[in-house]
């Protein structure tokens, strides 16, 4: 199964990437360019998933794709002219595709309701535009010859791929010398079988009296449907040799996995069952043979070619092998400091050739490690582009007008920091929509264009990355904010807050100031859930709100997961580090600030409030530093279970990144340490994880000997 | 387990010292030895785990096989080395006092261990080879390891 999966997850990788050309193709066709190839484009990237999906029996997906695909080739062969109103519906139906193709990916199912709504549109389209009976102008005889020949074209078409499966309906009536030459039709349904699945039925409306039977004339009729790679010769071959001793049609249904209709009634197969083999749809698809059947391969090429915005030619590579390469970058630049710094010692001044050539290597092993940083890194244009997909759906949910503006979608981020910013990214373009954006009425009121406009941009920033979503709603309302978190006892009431203040208690775990819930935003699920989904990919959220000019959220994050910004610690003699983003402030508190709890705790005020100070040395299970320095040295971390706690640390010595390295690999989960990581002198410092030394930190020592016992039973 | 060594009988072991016993381990799971490198402890790790090393940019844990068998912590001294094997996928230091040589014997002259002194040891030995100044104890690596690597939380 495992090949299977594999071969699944690249079509759905492929599928991301066909979307994706869709949706620019898509804004290309909505910003006013007219280029045939533009269609052809989008026309392939829809046809390609079609293809591939039938390969999965992905059969919703399909069938939609199909019917897309049917309004596309008549929009491609200039049988329907490309309204504003038909591209709105091709933009609509692109977004449907992408909701399936992640249904399919996810094993979720998908609202009947809404498949059925874009494929009544689509169908409308096909309507108004062209006619969808049979070519009226196709000669007779080139129509026999269309058919003979659109299996081949099909199979052609994808014949880099599996083939499609098609179906056919065989209906078969043996004439008595059938049975005389020794035929037997119960083998020849078997040997069907073999190509594919076959559905049988037997009609026995001729079966003659049993009083009186005519034993000679057969009166036994089959209506077959067989589903099947193998293409129609394959069929035909099987009924060769009983030609002319049996009245035998079959002819192929009109999809290749068929269209809804066909899935569930079987009765339709028998009653339609064609004695002439022509059905239109095939015939349609030989008429643009000329342009489309060439194979998939040399389809991609020529987009290739003749679009220079496409995709630059890309490699798959397992991400292990980049880990590996990551690795062994990371012991490289390691080892480039120990030897320069031997070099150093040696104090080899006048050897200038040295000198230069350990300052190369060093310039080499860093130009390795960027590169290889890079190759991870991917654009965050697929992330807003499904950005906009949830902007259409939200107004339209909403009631309201928006559009989207992308900037800097070409900045690149870490690929697995690009797959965990999508769900947190899509709830805050929704809650921009949903609470940000007022109703076109209330902008008109206020003098807005009534369509409203959301911002998202992505920008490098001094070794991180800043995403802003901003929207030119009404901005946050402050009043009502403050009330709703009095009313929720989330702030003390009569607090005074600063502006700002009030503006972060949106991010407050159960603050959701929607008087009625909406379908969208909410969920039940508030933009706490946001900033601990970007805290956890160690960045931080923030929010500036202008009343009537709107709002905007900004999202720090780091480069890469592979790296970390971090501060170098040392507890107990051993050398530590502590994310920065978890990290509020450091203080040395003066002696009176700390305050005596029982024998061991102790509480250190600040700013008129009390925190619990944790002796990190003593939670880690280490010998405490028998310093007594009157000057503590305390961090301050904010952690979701259990607020504000300083850190009692020895030394702080100074910021810098830190190449991550998990502990899982080769050993396992330790409480307390999120990874690990190899300092400049060879020697592994550990990543403290903040939230879980303090988790733990009440019951430490009974939970340490609790451990030790399990340990070693 | 078909492979040409073990199929001629023969197979070979590192036969090593720790808390002053002869230890050996199948040479198909040592991948290298080294002299110590530094270690960084982990907290609340039980007392035969040592902490974690850098081997060319990974971590991998690093246990003190006398510890493990009950024989009091190693003794710091700067002629131990670090054993690093092969445990299935997971790679693993062990520090031991030295390594002594390599043998190729037979496969069947490695004696099971005899099933009466029970105690921790008896359970990470798989076998007996008698050495020409002694006897050696065959490591059952995965036996050893794997009950002193952290329960997933």
């Amino acid at each position: 199964m495992a090949g299977h999966d594999s071969f699944r997850d690249l079509f759905f990788e492929e599928a991301e990437d066909l979307l994706g050309t869709l949706v620019d193709d898509i804004a290309r066709l909505k910003s006013g360019e007219r280029d045939e190839e533009i269609v052809h484009s989008i026309f392939r990237a829809v046809h390609s998933i079609k293809g591939s999906a039938g390969a999965f029996a992905l059969k919703h997906l399909v069938s939609f794709a199909h019917r897309f695909e049917t309004v596309l080739d008549a929009v491609r062969s200039d049988r329907l002219p490309l309204t504003p109103h038909l591209l709105r519906i091709v933009e609509r139906s692109a977004d449907h595709l992408s909701v399936l193709v992640e249904a399919a990916r996810n094993e979720r199912s998908t609202d009947q309701a809404t498949t059925g709504a874009a494929l009544a549109a689509l169908d409308a389209c096909l309507d108004d535009g062209v006619p969808s009976g049979p070519e009226p102008s196709l000669p007779m005889a080139e129509r026999v010859l269309v058919f003979s020949f659109a299996p081949l074209a099909l199979d052609f078409d994808d014949g880099e791929a599996k083939p499609l499966p098609q179906t056919f309906t065989i209906r078969f009536r043996p004439h008595p010398a059938l049975y005389d030459n020794g035929h037997e039709p119960g083998l020849m349904i078997a040997s069907l079988a073999e190509l594919g699945t076959v559905q049988t039925e037997v009609d026995l409306s001729a079966l003659p009296d049993w009083s009186a039977p005519d034993i000679i004339e057969p009166a036994l009729v089959w209506h077959i449907r067989i589903e099947t790679t193998a293409g129609l010769a394959a069929v035909e071959q099987i009924f060769e040799f009983v030609d002319g001793l049996c009245d035998l049609s079959i002819s192929e249904d009109d999809s290749p996995v068929a269209l809804p209709d066909l899935f569930d009634s079987e009765d339709a197969a028998t009653e339609e069952a064609p004695s002439i083999p022509a059905p239109e749809p095939a015939a349609d698809q030989l008429v643009e043979t000329p342009q489309s059947s060439s194979p998939a391969i040399a389809a991609s090429a020529v987009a290739q070619a003749s679009d220079g915005s496409a995709p630059r030619p890309t490699l798959r590579v397992d991400l292990d092998r980049i880990e590996r390469l990551f690795n062994a970058v990371g012991e490289l630049i390691i080892n480039q400091s120990m030897i320069a710094q031997r070099v150093d010692d040696l104090q080899i001044q006048f050897d200038t050739d040295m000198t230069s050539h350990v300052e190369s290597y060093r310039l080499l092993a860093r130009d390795i490690q960027e590169a290889v940083m890079a190759i991870r890194a991917q654009p965050v244009k697929p992330l807003f582009q499904r950005m906009s997909r949830i902007v259409r759906e939200a107004a339209e949910g909403t009631g309201k007008q928006a559009q989207l503006i992308m900037l800097g979608e070409g900045t690149e981020i870490d690929k697995t920091v690009v797959e965990r910013l999508a769900d947190p990214l899509t709830h805050m373009v929704r809650n921009s929509v949903d609470h940000g954006l007022e109703s076109p009425e209330q902008r008109r009121a206020a003098g807005k264009d009534p369509v409203g406009t959301i911002w998202l941009s992505a920008a490098h920033r001094s070794g991180s990355v800043v995403i802003t979503i901003r929207d030119d709603g009404a901005g946050l309302d402050r009043e009502k904010v403050l009330r709703v978190a009095i009313s929720k006892g989330l702030v003390p009431a009569g607090a005074e807050l600063s502006e700002t203040e009030i503006d972060n208690l949106i991010f407050l775990p159960g603050f959701s100031t929607a008087s009625a819930t909406s379908l969208l935003s909410g969920r039940g699920v508030g933009l706490d859930v946001v900033r601990t989904a970007v805290q956890a990919l160690g960045g931080r959220v923030s929010i500036v709100s202008r009343p009537g000019k709107g709002t905007e959220f900004t999202i720090g994050l780091p480069l890469t997961l592979a790296v970390l910004d971090g501060m170098l610690i040392s507890v107990g003699g051993t050398s530590m580090i502590v994310p920065i983003a978890s990290v509020l402030e450091t203080i040395r508190p003066l002696p009176g600030d700390v305050q005596q709890i029982g024998p061991d705790e102790r509480l250190l005020s600040i700013r008129g409030r009390y925190v619990p100070i944790i002796d990190l040395a003593e939670a880690l299970g280490f010998p405490r530093a028998e310093t007594n320095d009157p000057a503590m040295l305390l961090l301050l971390v904010e952690t979701e279970s259990r607020g504000t706690c300083a850190l009692l640390v020895n030394r702080v010595h100074d910021q810098r990144q830190v190449v991550i390295k998990g502990l899982e690999g080769n050993y396992g989960q330790v409480a307390g340490v999120s990874a690990a990581t190899v300092l400049g002198d060879g020697q592994i410092a550990l990543i403290l994880d903040p939230e879980g030394i303090i988790t733990r930190s009440p019951l430490a020592n009974s939970q340490a000997g609790a451990q030790r016992v399990a340990a070693l039973t | 387990m078909q492979d040409p060594a073990t199929s001629l009988g023969e197979i070979e072991l590192v036969v090593f010292t720790s808390g002053g016993q002869s230890f050996s381990l199948d040479i198909r799971h040592v991948r290298e030895i080294r002299g110590q490198s530094a270690i960084t402890q982990l907290p609340h790790a039980p007392e035969e785990v040592l902490g974690v090393m850098n081997l060319r940019g990974a971590v991998i844990p690093v246990f003190d096989l006398s510890s493990c068998f009950g024989l009091g912590p190693t003794a710091a001294n700067p002629r131990n080395v670090i054993m690093v094997a092969m445990n299935g996928a997971r790679m693993i230091g062990l520090l031991v006092q030295a390594v002594s040589e390599i043998v190729s014997i037979q496969h069947s002259s490695i004696q099971d261990a005899p099933a009466m002194l029970g105690g921790p040891a008896q359970s990470h030995i798989s076998g007996l080879i008698p050495l020409a100044d002694g006897m050696s104890r065959v490591i059952d690596l995965p036996a050893l390891i794997q009950r002193r690597l952290p329960v997933p939380a």
